[in-house]
């Protein structure tokens, strides 16, 4: 049986107990139902030889197991691998499904089926099927898959009892038409169904574990069993039509360019309202200044500093200017933490109602140009948030080539919000084409890095093929309690990084590495940026944080231009030290190490070519020389896509003659 | 003909999809070689977005040209 395999790799499982799987599509609620049934005390741990987090809880003796969210299981990503090791190790399996969408979600339902686990059936969310004019026939529902189906509104605790009473009722159901006699032939030799099913649809890892070669049999049973789904979803599944709906008319607005594209911007307009002027000026007010700055720095500092001087060297890593206990904990509760919670409430408000998957659709094309597809689309918002979060996200994206492009981009060309909220103060002061000049300029050096890397980097962008779920409005408690999850697992991950990077940039300051840097820089700074000497100052505390650099800046007198090279400087310039010691968890060591390096080439050439140009046009004339200047960089954004263009041309045409 | 030059409203029949990932993942959201699905919506030199029932897929440009359908209508 499949108990051979153990915990599955999962710390803290009892030998023993009996593994309760939960198991479902993405954005079905599953983690409602693991909430009800294991409460407060989880365990959280990352998976193997992966990012991915897995969450297990106790449920009287027997453990409940979380699974991600799939559409199937076999080795197509991370998320599947998963869960296919999971469900195969598994005693038994609850699979949540969206009563919305029968026919996506049965598919795996049978899958699990097929594996010969135990299954019992959470119809979820019936409520807002009944809504849409959908019925179900729940018993004959659970005949024809042969195990009990119980109907729930998770969110409203509807049916929790009743699936929790009837646990001990979930069976074997019935199997794909036609795959008995090739599992039998198999189950012998592997030990379980699951394992057998697996190799007969040719995972070659589960292949490899038994020492088989993967079989060729995925499409035949593939197609078989989605024969089987679409005649359960015919008997089973009354439609009341009712023609177009609005949710599918706005759906369907939020697609095409000449709506979606108005619907995007005042989504992001509402985002910015929200998190840029609400929860960065009046909710950061408060925690950063009042709270951590006034109340809870002194307190800290007087504390300590009973027993260590704060200008002793020890004083200075914890309690001084970047101490730990200083700038970590206010950077981290007092800014991010608002900020962070505030992008993760928009993207569940976003994932939950469906939107998410139609603005990757809407904004698909623009970012195969760089290399990425519509998913791309996730990391690069929550990038104006804090980059170091984003960079976490690049997880999700489907190839390692698109991860390599997206924290790239991240890494020079996004400015998180606390700098924003920096850049934007200093901006406004000087006026409009000054502001046009900035933006344009970022946007430009985005599109020229992410097409020159999507022409240089081997491959292709993955193409997009994503479900657009039916448009809904979100459920309160689901975005609640995805908002709260994500938010506490960012923190979690990001403390000891921010703590660390504060060490280190304290060990510099004490060794004195801080000023000589400074200094080195300066000549840089003054010769090629045309900014003045202290302005080095502030680049070097931008290593620290995006924002201490473009703070840094702020103090100083300047003309309109100073500040704008300075700014797309700073901009450009390496991404914090958080940012940067996640890169070198996430990626190679070379890598991170290559990104920091170019950055500080990068921000300092486009920073230099801006002050040089708009001397080298007459300067001081005003709007004039910033025109020049924008045209100049259109000129040579054009000229290097036209390039990469013609290359990647040439590529494909050497590959038709070498193929 | 291929996916990517159909219209909005367009009743179509699944020909062939060449990558045998990309099959394997489509017939998960019901739509397999042989199948009929409407062409929902276009977006210009973007995805290609089709129905089968009441499951929506999108798909990006460069895959939709790979795919070979039939006009139904």
């Amino acid at each position: 049986m499949a108990h051979c395999h153990g915990s599955v790799g999962l710390k803290n499982i009892p030998e023993g107990a009996r593994k309760i799987v939960l198991v479902g599509n993405p954005n079905t609620g599953k983690s409602v139902f693991f909430n009800f049934f294991t409460g407060m005390y989880v365990d959280v741990s990352n998976y193997p030889g992966t990012t991915l987090e897995i969450s297990h809880g106790h449920f009287g003796t027997d453990v409940i197991i979380d699974t991600p969210g799939v559409y199937g299981i076999s080795s197509f990503n991370d998320e599947e691998r998963i869960a296919r090791d999971i469900i195969l190790s598994a005693d038994m399996a609850i699979n949540i499904v969206d009563a919305v969408h029968l026919e996506r979600d049965l598919f795996l339902t049978q899958q699990v089926i097929d594996t010969g686990v135990p299954v019992i059936v959470a119809l979820n969310m019936v409520d807002e099927a009944q809504r849409q004019g959908l019925s179900i026939d729940v018993d004959l529902l659970s005949d024809l898959l042969g195990v009990p189906v119980v109907p729930t509104v998770a969110v409203q605790k509807k049916g929790l009892n009743e699936l929790k009473e009837r646990l001990a009722t979930a069976k074997t159901g019935r199997m794909t038409q036609g795959l008995e006699p090739l599992i039998n032939r198999l189950i012998n030799r592997v030990g379980s169904r699951g394992e057998a099913l697996l190799v007969l649809e040719g995972d070659p890892a589960v292949a490899g574990r038994h020492g088989l070669e993967p079989e060729n049999h995925r499409e035949d049973i593939y197609l078989k069993r989605r024969e089987q789904v679409n005649d359960v979803v015919k008997h089973v599944l009354q439609e009341s039509s009712q023609g177009a709906s609005l949710g599918s008319l706005l759906g369907r607005w939020m697609i095409k360019p000449v709506t979606g594209i108005p619907i995007l911007a005042l989504a992001l307009y509402a985002m910015y309202l929200v998190i840029g002027v609400f929860i960065a000026g009046t909710v950061v007010g408060v925690t950063e200044e009042t709270i951590m700055l006034e109340k809870y720095e002194p307190a800290v500092r007087g504390l300590i500093g009973q027993f260590i001087s704060e200008e002793s060297a020890l004083g200075t890593i914890l309690i001084g200017e970047f101490g730990v206990f200083t700038m970590t904990a206010t950077y981290i509760l007092g800014l991010l933490m608002p900020l962070v919670i505030g992008f993760y409430l928009f993207l569940s408000l976003f994932e939950d109602s469906g939107y998410l998957p139609r603005i990757a659709t809407l904004v698909d094309r623009l970012l195969t140009g760089v290399g990425l597809n519509g998913r791309g689309v996730i990391p690069l918002i929550l990038g104006f948030g804090c980059v170091t979060m984003a960079t976490i996200t690049t997880r999700l994206l489907a190839s390692d080539r698109e991860r390599k492009i997206a924290v790239l981009l991240l890494g020079l060309t996004i400015p998180c919000s606390a700098q924003m909220g920096v850049i934007a103060g200093m901006l406004a002061a000087i006026g409009g084409q000054y502001v046009a000049l900035y933006a344009l300029i970022i946007f430009l050096v985005l599109v020229v890095i992410g097409t020159v890397l999507n022409t240089l980097l081997p491959g292709k962008p993955t193409d997009l093929l994503i479900d657009l779920p039916p448009l809904r409005l979100p459920r309160l408690d689901n975005v609640i309690k995805k908002t709260s999850t994500k938010s506490y697992h960012f923190l979690k991950e990001a403390f000891p990084l921010f703590a660390l990077g504060a060490l280190i940039i304290s060990v510099f300051q004490v060794t004195g590495i801080l000023e000589y840097l400074q200094n080195m820089l300066a000549p840089l700074t003054v010769g090629w940026l045309k900014l003045p000497k202290e302005a080095s100052t502030a680049f070097i505390m931008g290593i620290v944080r995006r924002d201490f650099g473009a703070a840094g800046l702020a103090d100083l007198t300047m003309a309109p231009i100073q500040i704008v090279a300075a700014l797309i400087t700073i901009t450009l310039f390496v991404p914090c030290i958080a940012s940067i010691l996640i890169l070198f968890k996430e990626r190679s060591k070379s890598e991170a190490a290559m990104i920091w390096a170019s950055s500080w080439v990068v921000a300092f050439l486009i920073g230099g070519i801006v002050s040089q140009l708009y001397s080298a046009f007459g300067g001081d004339s005003g709007s004039r020389g910033a025109l020049w200047v924008i045209l100049s960089f259109l000129g040579m954004t054009l000229a290097t896509i036209t390039a990469c263009h013609l290359a990647r041309r040439n590529k494909t045409q050497e590959s038709h003659v070498g193929g | 003909m291929t996916l990517d030059r159909v219209k909005r409203g367009q009743l179509l029949k699944i020909m062939s999809i060449p990558d045998k990932q990309i099959r394997a993942q489509a017939i998960r959201f019901g739509i397999a070689e042989g199948e009929l699905v409407n062409c929902e919506e276009v977006v210009p030199a973007g995805p290609v977005v089709i129905r089968k029932n009441n499951q929506l897929l999108a798909l990006g440009r460069g895959l939709a040209r790979q795919i070979s359908v039939q006009c139904m209508e």
